[in-house]
This record gives structure tokens, C-alpha cells and sequence, in this order.
């Protein structure tokens, strides 16, 4: 099918509106000159002076570090706050704790971030790693929570209670059937708070402390300075992993629909 | 030893192995079972059997343990079960979707609730083999439940089941998914397995035949109701309503008023002019009471010359022939417009002759053949 004049321009300039932006930063990381703005010739003269510089890589690895820690928190806690709205029966004030878990989601990052600011002082926490983990993972559990909330309500309820029937204790139940099955939401809970948790630059610059200075808050910082070209080829490092992640899972989930569709064919012809 | 007949509900020493005392259960306002109270025993192949969305299932998951009941008690050996979680009730329930685990095998599927009792893994291989030989599934014990067709899912779900040989063994419509050949040898099966391991069967089903070739008793249900338990020559014998009579077989209903006569005898008053039909009943009818005659076809003889002597016989004329098996069934149109079905086997073919359509007939039965219905 041929595309229409219309679609092809529509179609061109929403993609480059999405794009340009990101593709003329990938063009300047190589870009040999200090100068952000002027065209020298192709180097990857940057890329060798990021990962020198102390102060980045100690970034990175703050900024890891309390993403891998705050997404499994989130992960364990938001898929038990799931499973309790969707499969705790009604109790009171179930309807006020649902709406409740969704409201991170709405509440501006400067409210949060303040609030939980305020918290800290409040009881004399010190500001540093553990702060900014545990601010990560009260924001980010309300995604996981709304992600695997949406898959248990789709799941069938009778397999839960066949696990019972058959003699696993509820927890057994939850472990053996429920979990595995689904897991595959559980891991993008996981994901999506990894991500939210590495890129969040308001609620980390509420809660952190000198000693722990994140990815975005360090990029944040630097840029005020002006752009230096080593952000873009830290920037475009990290476009690479993203990318590369979406394919990968988009690939996976492909490969695992064709597979079962093929099953399903083969069983239809052994009936 | 003598042999005695099987029928522990006619023995006021035995205790029941389940007691549903005045049970009901409501969803919201809807009453899904309303007060009902059942025994039933030990050793029972028991059948439930009524229309779709009658309560089957709500009884069903009440034993199991998944709903409470909202008023009454229900009883399992005696004790109160209501504080009893499904996981500690020794009964395995086959659900109606059949519940397989889709991220296990078929094997695993099986060996889901022996795990659970750590069964050793030599007699577990064992069972799980024995189970899947049961339900002739060996081959396809390496698959998940979507990479086989529906029946076979259903024979595996009945495997799972049965793997634990609970004391009781919930069915919820095991069989219907599968040909006819499937299901009658899988019903011999679950005869030969509650023969030999002693345990009780509950099994819904919508099968009618099923149920009275398989059920010690049965128990016809309507709108969270019992409407009659009884055995099933005696269900279909003697049905105790027209409900009853209507929901198992094929019978001919005729309505009329009673006319009580001498030594049982009951006479039933049709239309203005029409022949009275004689019948012999249990229940005594008042003069002038409503009633309906609940009589089976393969009760009424066809002919067509007028019979010697009989007890009741019309005449008509054939209005329709169906043809099923060794049977034939014979639409009779009477004269006042009514239809009366009558089956004939056939079994001397070329002896008896039959009848075509619009041909006029004489039908005839006895005075014990039918039942008279009081509802
Ligand atoms: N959880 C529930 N909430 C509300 N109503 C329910 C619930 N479960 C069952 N019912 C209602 O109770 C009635 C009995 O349901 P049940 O599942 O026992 O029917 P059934 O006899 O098993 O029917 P079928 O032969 O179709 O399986 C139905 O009208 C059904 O809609
Ligand atoms: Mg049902």
C-alpha cells in the first residue's frame, strides 16, 4: 500500500518532532570540537574523558544503586497493596485505600518530594542513598501497584481456589499459581520503576544530601554550567540502553505470542 | 453374607457423611439456595441435576468451601465445617472451568495437590502415571493445558481431582465435554473407583441419562430448591411433581380433576365428554382437585385395532413418527387436539407392523402404568 502525500508529511513531521531533538545530540557526542554548537569533524574524544571523570561514574553508580534497591521495594510492596484491593473482599474503606494508592500518580513531583522532605527533617533522617531510596520506592510503588492490579483482575480466581482445594495454604496459593502467572507484570512493575527511578530528577533533588548526588541531579547541575559535550555522549549512552531495552522486551513478548499461537494451532490439530 | 441393597438413607442408624441443614445462601438479595437440608452418605455416588443457574454449583463450592453459607449449618461427619478452610477440608472439588494451572504441565498439573501432602516422589511418579493411564492422556503429559483440546483438558482437570482420593470428591459436570464413547467409559471408570476406594461422589451434571446410570441417588433441583431426592428408578418411576416428571425423560402430561373411586383408583376427568382415565395412586386425591397424570411413552402400547381389554385406551391418529435407534415414537393426535407420545421398540421388525402418518391408531395403557400428580 502506498502512502498518501498527506500521511507521508504527517508522518514525517511527527517523527522528526519526536526525534530531531535526540538525534542532533547523538550527532554533536562525536562532535570533536568543545564547542556544543560548532560542527569540527568526528571524534569519540568525549566518550574517553566521561568515563574519567570521577564524578560521573560515581553518579552512575549512586543513581543504580538506589534504582535496583527502590524498583524491588516497590515491586514487593505495590504487588501486595495489588493484591490486597483486588482480592481482599470488600472491607472497609477499601474504595478510599484503591483511590488512595492512586494519587502519587496524580500529585505533582514537587508536592511529593516536598512532603517527604518535610518527613525527613521531621524525624531526623539524614539525607543521603537511603532517603532517596526510600522516596523512589513510595512513588514509584503506586505504578507497579496500578500495573499489577490491572493484570490480577483479569485473573481467573478459580485457579487460586483450585490451589486451595488441592491443599496449598494461601500463601502456597499466591507462590505456586498466582505469582508465576503473573509474573510477566510484575517484572514490568519492576521495570517501569527502575526507569521512573533513574531518570526522576525533582523528587531526588528533595531528598538527597551532598553524599549522594544522582545521574539527573549531577546532568542537572553540570547543564546549568553549560552543556559540556561529554553530557551528550553520557546522554547518548544511555538513549543506546534504553533503546535497547524496549527492543529487546518488545522482541520477547513478540517471540512469545507467535509461540503461543503456534501451540494452539498444534493442539487444535490434535483434538 | 446376605446381599443387601445399597440404601443407607433408609436406615435411621446411619449418620450421614454430609448434612445441609436449612442452608441458604444469598448473593447480595438474589437467593441462590434457599433452606435447604440434604443427607447425604457415605459410599453415595450423588447427582445433582437441574437447569442451568439453579444452585448446582453454589452447593457445590459450599462444600468445597469457597462460600459461606448465609443462614444454617453444613455438616461434614458430624462437625460444623464452617470454620474450616478449603485447604484443611478433605474434599477435592472438580471445577466447571476446570481451573488448570497454565504454567504447569499436564503432569505437574496432576502432581499439584501430592506435592502438597509430600508424597514421596517414586509413589508420586506413580500415581501421576496411574492418573494419566485413567484418563489415556500418557502421551501428552509434557504439554501445557493450551496446547490441548478442550476434552482433554477436562480429563485432566478430573485426573487432578481424583490424584488425592479424598473421602469426598466434588464434580462439577466432569463428563461434558466428551463423546459419547469417552463419557460412558469414563463413567464405568468413576463407578470402578468409587467401588474400590469407598469414596463419595457428589457430581453435577446436566446429563439426565448420566445421572441415572451412574448416581445412587438423585437430587432434582429447581431455583435453589430440592424438588425431589430420591433414587433414580424411583425419580423416574415416581416422580413426585410435574416438575420432576418433565425435567428426567420423556413423559406425556395430562391434566384433568380427580374423581376418587374404590380400592385406590383414581379416575381422571378431561374435557366435557372425554373418556375419564383410570389410574391407581399412592396419594388420595379430594372429588373436583386438579391434577395431572404423568405417564411414560414406552407405557403406551399403539395398535391398530381397538385392544381386547385395557385399562385406559384412546383412539387417535399418528400425526408424527421419530425414529431413534431401536425405537420408534409415535406422535398420536387425539381428537380434542392433544398429543400423546408412545414408543414401541423395535425388536420383531417384520412381525409388527408400523404405522404411517395420519393413520388412525388405538392407544391403551394400564391403570399402574402412569402417576397421578397433586402439583
Ligand atoms: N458470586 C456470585 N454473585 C452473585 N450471584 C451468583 C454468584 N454465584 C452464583 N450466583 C448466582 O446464583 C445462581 C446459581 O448459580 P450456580 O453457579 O450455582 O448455578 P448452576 O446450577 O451451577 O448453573 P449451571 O448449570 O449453569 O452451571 C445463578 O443465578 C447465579 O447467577
Ligand atoms: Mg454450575
Amino acid at each position: 500500500m502506498r502512502l498518501s502525500w498527506f500521511n507521508v508529511t504527517s508522518l514525517t513531521l511527527g517523527f522528526a518532532f519526536l526525534y530531531l531533538p535526540m538525534v542532533i545530540l547523538v550527532i554533536y557526542s562525536f562532535n570533536e570540537s568543545k564547542l556544543v554548537t560548532v560542527w569540527a569533524g568526528f571524534s569519540t574524544r568525549w566518550y574517553g574523558e566521561l568515563f574519567s571523570n570521577e564524578a560521573f561514574l560515581d553518579a552512575a553508580w549512586v543513581t543504580l544503586k538506589v534504582a535496583v534497591v527502590s524498583s524491588s521495594f516497590a515491586t514487593v510492596l505495590g504487588t501486595m497493596a495489588a493484591y490486597v484491593l483486588v482480592r481482599g473482599g470488600r472491607f472497609m474503606g477499601r474504595t478510599l485505600f484503591s483511590g488512595m494508592i492512586y494519587a502519587p500518580l496524580v500529585m505533582p513531583e514537587v508536592i511529593t518530594g516536598l512532603s517527604l522532605l518535610l518527613l525527613f527533617i521531621g524525624i531526623g533522617l539524614d539525607r543521603g542513598v537511603l532517603t532517596v531510596v526510600l522516596a523512589h520506592t513510595t512513588f514509584s510503588m503506586c505504578y507497579v501497584s496500578v500495573v499489577v492490579s490491572s493484570r490480577l483482575m483479569t485473573f481467573d480466581r478459580s485457579l487460586e481456589e483450585a490451589a486451595l482445594d488441592l491443599g496449598c495454604s494461601p500463601w502456597d496459593a499466591f507462590r505456586l499459581v498466582t505469582l508465576p502467572i503473573i509474573a510477566p507484570a510484575v517484572i514490568s512493575g519492576w521495570l517501569l520503576a527502575f526507569t521512573l527511578s533513574l531518570d526522576d530528577l525533582v523528587i531526588a533533588s528533595f531528598t538527597t544530601g551532598p553524599s549522594a548526588t544522582t545521574l539527573p541531579i549531577k546532568i542537572f547541575s553540570a547543564v546549568r554550567l553549560g552543556v559540556s559535550p561529554e553530557i551528550n555522549a553520557l546522554s547518548t549512552i544511555m538513549i543506546g540502553l534504553v533503546t535497547i531495552g524496549v527492543l529487546t522486551a518488545s522482541l520477547a513478548t513478540k517471540r512469545n505470542a507467535l509461540r503461543q499461537k503456534k501451540d494452539a494451532q498444534a493442539a487444535a490439530r490434535a483434538a | 453374607m446376605p446381599q443387601t441393597k445399597f440404601a443407607p438413607w433408609d436406615d435411621p442408624n446411619q449418620k450421614p457423611l454430609i448434612r445441609f441443614e436449612n442452608v441458604t445462601k444469598r448473593f447480595g438479595d438474589f437467593t441462590a439456595i434457599e433452606a435447604l437440608t440434604l443427607d447425604i452418605y457415605e459410599r453415595e455416588f450423588f447427582a445433582l441435576l437441574g437447569p442451568s443457574g439453579c444452585g448446582k454449583t453454589t452447593m457445590m463450592r459450599m462444600l468445597a468451601g469457597f462460600e459461606a453459607p448465609t443462614s444454617g449449618r453444613i455438616e461434614l461427619q458430624g462437625q460444623d465445617i464452617a470454620s474450616v478452610p478449603p485447604n484443611k477440608r478433605a474434599v477435592n472439588m472438580m471445577f466447571q472451568s476446570y481451573a488448570l494451572f497454565p504454567h504447569l504441565t499436564i503432569w505437574d498439573n496432576i502432581a499439584f495437590g501430592l506435592r502438597r501432602d509430600r508424597m514421596p516422589k517414586h509413589d508420586l511418579a506413580d500415581r501421576v502415571e496411574e492418573m494419566l493411564k485413567l484418563v489415556r492422556l500418557e502421551q501428552f503429559a509434557r504439554r501445557k493445558p493450551h496446547q490441548i483440546s478442550g476434552g482433554q483438558r477436562q480429563r485432566v482437570a478430573l485426573a487432578r481431582s481424583l490424584a488425592k482420593a479424598p473421602k469426598l470428591l466434588l464434580l462439577d459436570e466432569p463428563l461434558g465435554a466428551l463423546d459419547k464413547k469417552l463419557r460412558q467409559d469414563t463413567q464405568f471408570e468413576l463407578m470402578d473407583i468409587q467401588e474400590k476406594t469407598g469414596t463419595t461422589f457428589v457430581i453435577v451434571t446436566h446429563d439426565q441419562e448420566e445421572a441415572m446410570t451412574v448416581a445412587s441417588r438423585v437430587a432434582v433441583m429447581d431455583q435453589g430448591a430440592l424438588m425431589q431426592v430420591d433414587t433414580p428408578e424411583q425419580i423416574y418411576e415416581a416422580p413426585n411433581s410435574v416438575y420432576v416428571a418433565d425435567f428426567i425423560g420423556d413423559v406425556n402430561i395430562i391434566a384433568g380433576t380427580a374423581q376418587p373411586d374404590a380400592d385406590g383408583v383414581v379416575m381422571l376427568n378431561r374435557a366435557e365428554g372425554a373418556t375419564p382415565l383410570r389410574t391407581r395412586s399412592e396419594i388420595a386425591f379430594a372429588p373436583g382437585q386438579p391434577c395431572h397424570l404423568a405417564i411414560r411413552p414406552e407405557k403406551i402400547a399403539i395398535s391398530a385395532e381397538r385392544p381386547e381389554a385395557a385399562d385406559n385406551m384412546l383412539q387417535g391418529k399418528v400425526m408424527d413418527i421419530a425414529y431413534i435407534g431401536n425405537l420408534f415414537t409415535y406422535h398420536v393426535e387425539l381428537p380434542d387436539g392433544s398429543v400423546i407420545k408412545a414408543q414401541t421398540a423395535n425388536t420383531k421388525r417384520l412381525a409388527s407392523r408400523s404405522f404411517t402418518w395420519e393413520e388412525p391408531v388405538w392407544i391403551a395403557w394400564t391403570d399402574s402404568a402412569g402417576v397421578l400428580l397433586d402439583r
